[in-house]
């Protein structure tokens, strides 16, 4: 299961950069100014939203890439009690922070553009932006549950119950608000009815593209980042045995080979 | 499993909170200041207090949880507590549910002292009683099983007291709208089907029961 | 162009966050790979998984 670019380390400079994100990193630096150009110049206006719709090519895609990234979560939660592996935690962790962010920014660019559309910056009654709201407190806090020093088994477990139970709650949260207002001023599905024009399908597209992107080059840095963490935090604990190694190293190359697989993890 | 063991640390739980007096001498009262303090804050317009009065009450139980669910935690810090009844033949998903049933015993009687003071004091009159009493029992179900699974999570925890709020709160975001629609229904305050809420309130509790008693062994074997 | 505030605000942060983020990610990055020796620097955790990635069956 395991993918094979985040699992192996392909540079030895002292980054958490490899081939694979230096070739993501690179689509950025060309998509993003594309994104941008045809999110303003080359795409039309809408007909009722004006040019309202342009900050939709950032806040639709936004939106989409936070909810994969806590369901990314939640199945790297499962994968963890289920596997007990570190990468599935480490995934799980990098994913929700990177989730948080997005969703703020779902909810900040879902604001402004409500405010010029809907003449409003915040709807209670309406059933996606309550729904959004109340998992992005629910991450803030998986992630504060993660800060906690804990065992490194200890915390991973918690946080994976608590990641599992977060994306379980998702649904009766939204059944509960739907309910709540039964109301929506969310438009339904736009794609589908087939009023689009064709640049404007494609400026959508590629703005899904570039933040899918995104996610997967803050995905693999942030993953390494956790990584390393956690090897850092065992070192720190092995402190002591490092330095009994150092000492052994300069006596007996032998034995600080056998002390290594020892070494804490 | 079985009720028998889940009953006996229900007893163990509410021995402690009445030999201790906690609840009655601190959570109680709280209670009650609550209660003036959205009086103060809503300017003693008896009008407001009647329209708010369902979410208030919500309110305030939530408030009132989090202080019981740090106690239900709290009393289990000692002498390694939690370890200990893993010693026993008991099973952790019994130990669940013990102390879901202590902490709702614990909520319901809290309850029932909030409702008759802002009946009293907001002036209130109720419509629906049958409404009122099941989907307040079916809510705090759907608490004190939460709230014993979070209070685990945190169990531990050097910054307890500021984590369980904002674990446990979003996640009981269904039963703050749930249970304050039922309410709002039962005062005759909102045109709102009381009965569907209830049926919302019961989906929440027994997830959360079902998820408490599969989680609840593999928390505690590691605080 | 309508709405021209709006529209530079939202993009502003939509593209500014990510940016500031990614920044300090690859800082912190930086700072722990330097911490880290490079042979713990593999992102993989038991010598078992190491050698089926080597071998290529990863």
């Amino acid at each position: 299961m395991k993918i094979k670019f985040m699992a192996i380390k392909e540079t030895q400079n002292n980054t958490t950069s490899s081939r694979i994100t230096r070739f993501l990193g690179s689509c950025l630096v060309l998509g993003v100014p594309a994104l941008i150009l045809f999110a303003f110049v080359f795409s039309p206006k809408d007909d009722t939203m004006e040019d309202a719709v342009r900050l939709l090519y950032i806040h639709v895609p936004v939106a989409i890439f936070s909810y994969i990234a806590f369901g990314i979560t939640a199945i790297g939660s499962i994968f963890y009690l289920w596997k007990r592996s570190r990468w599935w935690d480490t995934t799980a962790h990098a994913s929700a922070e990177i989730g948080v962010m997005f969703c703020a920014l779902t909810l900040i660019t879902g604001s402004i553009w409500g405010r010029p559309t809907w003449n409003t910056w915040w709807e209670w009654g309406d059933v996606r932006l309550v729904t959004t709201l109340v998992m992005f407190l629910m991450f803030i806090g998986y992630l504060a549950l993660r800060q906690v020093p804990a065992s490194p088994e200890v915390r991973a477990k918690r946080a994976a119950i608590v990641g599992i139970i977060g994306t379980i709650n998702i649904p009766i949260v939204n059944r509960s608000v739907e309910w709540w207002e039964n109301s929506t001023l969310h438009q339904q599905s736009s794609l589908t009815d087939g009023n689009l024009e064709d640049l404007t399908l494609f400026t959508w597209f590629l703005g899904t593209l570039i933040i899918g992107i995104a996610y997967l080059w803050l995905l693999i840095h942030r993953f390494r980042v956790g990584w390393l963490a956690t090897e850092y935090e065992a070192q720190g604990y092995g402190v002591a045995i490092e330095e009994r190694q150092a000492e052994a190293r300069a006596h007996n190359t032998e034995t600080s080979g056998h002390l290594e697989e020892g070494e804490v993890e | 499993m079985e009720f028998r063991d889940a009953w006996s640390i229900a007893r163990k739980d509410l021995r402690i909170e009445l030999r201790s007096r906690v609840l009655t001498n601190q959570i109680a009262p709280f209670t009650l200041l609550i209660v003036v303090l959205f009086g103060f804050a809503l300017d003693a317009d008896t009008q407001t207090l009647r329209d708010t009065g369902p979410g208030l009450f919500w309110v305030a139980v939530l408030l009132i949880a989090l202080l019981a669910i740090q106690r239900a935690v709290q009393i289990e810090d000692a002498d390694a507590a939690r370890e200990r009844t893993l010693l026993t033949p008991v099973s952790p998903s019994s130990v669940f549910l013990g102390k879901s049933i202590a902490l709702f015993i614990q909520l319901v009687a809290l309850e029932v002292l909030l409702f008759f003071v802002m009946l009293a004091l907001f002036n209130l009159s109720v419509g629906n009683p049958l409404l009122i009493c099941l989907s307040a029992l079916v809510a705090t179900i759907g608490v004190a099983t939460s709230g014993t699974l979070y209070g685990v999570i945190t169990a531990g925890v050097g910054v307890r007291e500021t984590l369980l709020p904002i674990l446990l709160l979003p996640v009981l975001a269904p039963i703050a709208i749930g249970a304050t629609r039922a309410f709002g229904d039962a005062f005759d305050r909102v045109d709102a089907d009381g009965w569907a809420w209830l049926g919302l309130l019961a989906v929440f509790a027994v997830v959360y029961t079902v998820l408490g008693m599969f989680a609840y062994g593999q928390l505690v074997e590691d605080t | 162009m309508s709405h021209l505030g709006y529209l530079i605000a939202g993009w502003a942060i939509g593209i500014g966050v990510p940016t500031l983020y990614a920044i300090y990610i690859l800082s912190r990055g930086r700072k722990l790979a330097d911490k880290v020796p490079p042979e713990r620097q593999r992102w993989i955790s038991s010598t078992e998984e190491q050698s089926r990635i080597t071998d290529g069956q990863g």
